[in-house]
């Protein structure tokens, strides 16, 4: 049986579709989770997907943070459910709390929406096992609130802890902090991302297939486990 | 119970970068205005919520404040009375 992985859509998700097709082509079962569902419906890991959750109303991901589905998502990662937020989802998780800081307007003001790339800067978590520390890949990014912002203390904390997952290259699209393009929690099972790896899994449709490696390392860790 | 009208005002906090604000008093000089010295845009949030006085709405608004009309980690809020 293959593993199942959920992609929740909230009202206002936009890549919730795109996901489930990289779940598909990394080779798991992609299940759809609805915001107002409790339950998870057996579900091996879960992604957040892109989009303007709840219209972006009041900040982004703060309204989406109190849907059913995100009680219950945040207590299974509590205990080690792999959760991966992208862009919008990566909101939510710092809304959440489940990561630390939170994003804010772009230091332009601009809409970046371009091919960006990436220093994967650790191999050490579920959705990046896949790759090599120090590798460089290139996804698109596209988001208005992307920049990342956490107090001195705790971007040192997760600089010294190995929890800056990737950073941007050749050039800073949003003004992030220490150029953060993504972060996980403590024990490496919770990942937010503010490019976009599932518009990155097919020659056809994206500048690379690199993003397709966030998905099978997730899928390679509930093999082993 | 009474209704208590409330005001919740919510700033970035000042070490955190206002994009907006700077936009805004970029295009003052273009009116004829002398450039502002500082510009910060936040939200105002006008709540009526039924307590028993006014004591309990203004409990009531700080606490929604925190877990819901502010980011702590980002913004300040302040509650007031409106």
């Amino acid at each position: 049986m293959p593993a199942r992985i959920g992609v929740v859509t909230f009202p206002g998700s936009l890549d919730d579709r795109d996901a489930q097709r990289a779940v598909r082509l990394a080779g798991a079962e992609p299940v759809h989770l609805w915001h107002g569902d409790a339950d998870l419906h057996d579900v091996d890991a879960v992604v957040l997907p892109g989009g303007f959750s709840y219209g972006d109303y009041l900040r982004c991901g703060a309204i989406a943070r109190f849907a059913q589905v995100m009680r219950t998502i945040v207590e299974q990662a509590d205990n080690g459910l792999p959760v991966l937020g992208i862009c919008n989802g990566f909101q939510v998780l710092c809304e959440s709390h489940l990561l630390p800081g939170a994003l804010t307007r772009n230091a332009n003001l601009h809409f970046v929406n371009r091919d960006q790339r990436l220093r994967i800067e650790t191999a050490d978590t579920l959705w990046t096992s896949g790759f090599d520390t120090g590798q460089e890949i290139v996804v698109p990014v596209k988001n208005g609130e992307g920049c990342y912002v956490a107090d001195e203390a705790t971007l040192d904390e997760l600089q010294r802890t190995g929890r800056i997952i990737a950073t941007y290259v050749g050039g800073n699209p949003n003004g992030s902090t220490r150029d953060i393009a993504g972060i996980s929690n403590e024990r490496g099972n919770v990942v937010g991302l503010m490019p976009h790896p599932e518009h990155a899994v097919e020659d056809l449709t994206g500048p690379s297939t690199d993003g397709l490696t966030f998905f099978t390392s997730v899928l390679k860790s509930l093999v082993n486990a | 119970m009474p209704a208590v009208k409330i005001v919740v005002d919510v700033m970035l906090k000042p070490e955190i970068l206002d994009p907006q604000g700077q936009a805004v008093a970029n295009a003052l000089p273009s009116l004829g205005f002398e450039p502002a010295r500082s510009l910060r845009i936040g939200k105002h949030v006008e709540l009526e919520l039924e307590a028993a006085d006014e004591q309990a709405a203004l409990e009531q608004a700080q606490t929604m404040a925190e877990k819901l009309l502010a980011n702590p980690v980002i913004e300040d809020y302040s509650v007031r009375l409106g």
